[in-house]
């Protein structure tokens, strides 16, 4: 065990904690609050694998703005302050379901993967993921521009009032 | 450095991820569990970048188009809840489409209706 992977088991149990109490909380507020441990922790963890511009465009982009905007969707749609004693179905076949998927899918990387290691690679920085950016995946880039344009309008069609 | 431990943990959270999309009712929370399965798959391919020798850097730029993907999606969902929100004044996922079938015809002349110049709804 070096350093690098008791900081990933770490964050991985800060991530995995703040997730697990995202989908069992009672509180609509607080579980947009513990979303943003999760995502914070899965940052840090970008960090520890070397990918600097992903893990500050992680806090940036989905720290900043997604959980942001989830909590005024929160909020817009009047969430109550107190706990919520109906937000779960039933829980069993969600259990079943995705407990089935996490565990097999961890059963299969560990079998697939075992206890090998690798060495730590050159860090991802901005230089580095512009130009593979920009060499290999000019059009991908460029489509993912035109479907943000597309979303955001689509977004403010949807929400302007339409009625009289 | 094991890539199991990271591995381990992406497919733990997207299982968590799936538990809640499952499970809850509101439909704000089913959009926080979907955040939770998309960065569990970026995580990933963080790990798979680090891991797999060859393609260079390809896993960290395919995160930043799943983050850019899930940044629209977002937008896009908190909208349809909005405008579910206002035609019903409620966000439960049950019933959806049951419900909204007597709705639908109403909603449906929405975008011809908007065409008129309305006073007071342009600014939402």
């Amino acid at each position: 065990m070096t350093v690098a992977d008791v900081l990933l088991v770490a964050l991985g149990a800060v991530t995995l904690g703040a997730g697990v109490l995202v989908v069992t909380g009672r509180h609509l507020v607080r579980c947009g609050l513990w979303l943003v441990v999760s995502l914070g922790g899965l940052a840090g963890m970008y960090l520890v694998l070397t990918a600097e511009l992903v893990a500050w465009v992680q806090i940036l982009l989905y720290v900043g703005a997604v959980v942001v905007l989830l909590l005024f969707g929160v909020m817009l749609t009047r969430a109550p302050i107190g706990p919520s004693p109906d937000l779960d179905r039933p829980r069993f076949a969600g259990l079943l379901v995705g407990g089935g998927a996490g565990l097999g899918l961890a059963a299969l990387l560990v079998d697939a993967y075992r206890w090998g290691r690798v060495d730590q690679p050159p860090p991802g920085t901005a230089a580095r993921i512009g130009a593979a950016l920009f060499r290999q995946w000019v059009l991908p880039f460029e489509v993912v521009s035109v479907l943000l344009l597309a979303a955001l309008v689509g977004a403010i069609v949807l929400s302007r009032r339409g009625d009289r | 450095m094991h890539p199991v431990i990271p591995y381990v943990v992406a497919a733990l959270l997207f299982g968590v991820g799936v538990y809640g999309v499952l499970v809850r009712r509101n439909a704000v929370l089913l959009l926080m569990s979907i955040e939770l399965m998309l960065n569990a798959v970026n995580l990933m391919f963080v790990t798979a970048d680090t891991s797999i020798v060859g393609v260079p850097r390809s896993g960290q730029v395919f995160t930043l188009f799943v983050i850019v993907l899930a940044a629209a999606e977002v937008g896009v969902g908190l909208a349809v809840i909005l405008r579910f929100f206002r035609l019903r004044a409620s966000v439960e996922t049950d019933g959806v489409g049951a419900a909204t079938e007597t709705d639908a015809p109403r909603e449906a002349d929405a975008p011809r209706a908007a065409v008129r110049p309305d006073p007071d709804g342009e600014a939402r």
